[in-house]
């Protein structure tokens, strides 16, 4: 019983972490842009059948397919930011809301269109099995998406902290008209972080293809948690979003564990609903 | 436009409409306009919601399948007429609408959208596993005599066809009250400013929820006419997110914020994507959702008021009309 409970508490941390990553390049765009975009579980969806075709085709594994997914992934935001974001930031808010769940509808339709709704896996990853405790199992592939997370997060956090691009974006976040008037080319900070949020749901994207379903819906379910944890996290927090991407999956994985696994994902935006209603500004928000 | 013009043109219209059964009598052409009617009726609810009080909620699918389900399920469980049905699904809808709408008023734009979206989850995952109304399976409405008492028609589709436009002229009166009356005037100014709005003592926790409630009942109206046109429900045809993606493109094609916009919108939108499905049969699936989603895109970039906004516009700048309104606060 309780060893059980110590498998569903791991499973919960292993897809929090990949959680927390998704999330992580949303809440950029936002505390940037103030945008949503609605398209991000789409450029995960993506980002798997990059790996996926890769991995057909040429034969590279998931792992060495990281890199590739980043930087498409981090061309296609710069592409939407380019003809979509950018033409509507100063227009009227329903244009702001709406405009990326066009893109979203489009692009996970027209991967219907171009590589049909049939569930797809990688067969022979690199990094498959598990590795055994007991009875406690933790697989192998799903650790090392949750340790490379943590790293991309870490990493993310060393750049906008540590490098004069990093604090450009920061100064924008924090007050857009005063970078501007400190020389801070904010247009560009817009562009680079919507490819930087971008070139991080690739690399979620990329560790989950190692042992997740690839299918062109897989962005929905993906895209509206990560919706969820930004919001819970604080729009535009990162450490926030980091630490409610891990209350998620444990959420889910012991919502499933004691409730009804049906529900686990209703759980999780029950949770979302009743937090912004009481904490509108998220967890960590201000 | 002169007002003669413009009420020569209306009566034309609306004899058009009501003769049409008669001018085109066969089964495709009827089929699509009572499926233009019902998208534009839920269009007509959304933007109460969307084009009035800016709450840009992509959940609509929700209150769509509630009215449906408790349409149809009071009928097959408990023999209940539709037409009852459509009251109590209405107000289930609506008061549906007022419990997650409490919480969910404070939020704004994008937040709000998130909302509406995890809301419309939440009820897809429950229709599915809900043993009550048939989880995943669904419910099929039984055949009974057909007539108006019972909702349903068997031979011809016409009957159907005044009863969706009945529907949509009834949704457009809500929708012109909404656009005249002073709680019309609030939601408006809500949408402009939240801070403004409370400045002037208006409560907008209470207009917000008031627009929730009349679309979340407009809604439903449309899912219970779609039951008994249809005759099957299951949680995968009627709480799915397309539908609410297709009532917020009907209102922005057209027009948010405008009482005709969704109207036109369905009137473009849904032959488009019901010819296009018959056309590309099943290798069409996902081809109109396509341009959907470019659709969209485009009019947020290129044209945010729509097209009924935009002709409205052109109207306005030859002729600059009388103001429509005193503003409310002019008023003692």
């Amino acid at each position: 019983m309780s060893e059980q409970l110590i498998q569903q508490l791991i499973n919960g941390l292993l897809i929090g972490c990949v959680y927390a990553l998704i999330a992580i390049g949303l809440t950029l765009i936002w505390g940037v842009m103030n945008i949503v975009n609605f398209a991000h579980g789409d450029f995960l969806m993506l980002s798997m059948y990059v790996s996926f075709w890769s991995y057909t085709l040429w034969g590279i594994d998931p792992v060495l397919a990281i890199p590739i997914c980043a930087v498409l992934l981090f061309a296609l935001g710069l592409l939407v930011y380019k003809f979509a974001v950018s033409k509507v930031m100063n227009g009227p808010m329903l244009a702001q809301v709406v405009v990326t769940f066009g893109v979203s509808i489009f692009l996970a339709n027209t991967a219907v269109l171009l590589w049909t709704p049939d569930f797809r896996l990688i067969d022979k990853p690199l990094l498959a099995g598990t590795w055994n405790f007991g009875t406690v199992q933790v697989s192998i592939p799903k650790l090392v998406a949750s340790a490379g997370s943590v790293l991309v997060t870490g990493a993310l956090l060393l750049f906008l902290n540590r490098t004069r691009t990093g604090k450009a974006i920061l100064a924008t976040e924090m007050n857009r008209d005063s970078a501007l008037l400190m020389g801070v080319n904010t247009d560009r900070v817009n562009a680079l972080s919507f490819g930087i949020g971008a070139g991080l749901v690739g690399v979620a994207g990329a560790f989950l293809s190692m042992y997740y379903y690839i299918y062109p819906q897989v962005g929905g379910m993906f895209g509206t948690i990560s919706f969820c944890i930004v919001a819970l996290g604080g729009f535009g927090s990162i450490s926030g979003a980091f630490m409610a991407g891990l209350l998620v999956g444990l959420v889910q994985t012991l919502g499933g564990y004691f409730f009804d696994p049906a529900y686990k994902y209703a759980i999780v935006f029950m949770l979302y609903l009743v937090v912004v209603w009481i904490r509108p500004q998220g967890l960590r928000g201000w | 436009m002169a007002k003669r013009a413009r009420f020569t043109v209306a009566a034309v219209v609306v004899l058009l409409l009501l003769l049409l059964p008669v001018l085109l009598p066969g089964p495709v052409p009827l089929h699509i306009m009572i499926m233009t009617f019902n998208f534009a009726l839920l269009g007509v609810g959304w933007n109460i919601m969307g084009g009035y009080a800016g709450m840009f909620s992509f959940g609509q699918t929700a209150f769509f399948g509630i009215g449906a389900y408790a349409s149809s399920w009071l009928l097959t469980a408990h023999g209940v007429n539709p037409w009852l049905g459509l009251l109590v699904g209405g107000v289930l809808a609506a008061a549906t609408a007022a419990v997650i709408g409490w919480p969910c008023s404070n939020l704004r734009g994008h937040y709000f959208a998130i909302a509406s979206i995890a809301f419309a989850e939440i009820v897809r995952i429950h229709f599915n596993n809900w043993k009550l109304v048939g989880a995943a399976e669904g419910l099929t409405i039984p055949m009974a005599a057909p007539g108006l008492l019972n909702f349903q028609f068997h031979g011809s589709k016409a009957p159907y066809y005044y009863i969706a436009l009945a529907f949509l002229a009834v949704g457009l009166l809500v929708s012109r009250w909404v656009a005249t009356s002073r709680a019309g005037f609030y939601f408006r100014a809500i949408k402009e400013s939240h801070e403004l709005a409370m400045v002037l003592g208006i409560s907008f926790v209470r207009y917000r929820l008031l627009a929730t409630m009349l679309a979340a009942f407009l809604s439903a109206a449309a899912g219970t006419f779609y039951a008994q046109y249809i005759l099957y429900l299951d949680p995968e045809s009627v709480i799915i997110l397309p539908i609410s993606v297709q009532v917020v493109l009907v209102s922005m094609l057209g027009g948010a914020g405008t009482i005709l916009g969704p109207v036109v919108g369905a009137a473009i939108l849904v032959p488009i994507s019901e010819i296009t499905r018959v056309q590309l049969g099943h290798r069409g699936t996902g081809v109109d959702m396509i341009v959907y989603g470019a659709l969209i895109w485009l009019i947020s970039v290129y044209q945010p008021k729509g097209v009924w906004g935009f002709l409205a516009s052109l109207g306005q700048r030859r002729a600059p009309a009388p103001a429509a309104a005193p503003a409310p606060e002019a008023k003692p």
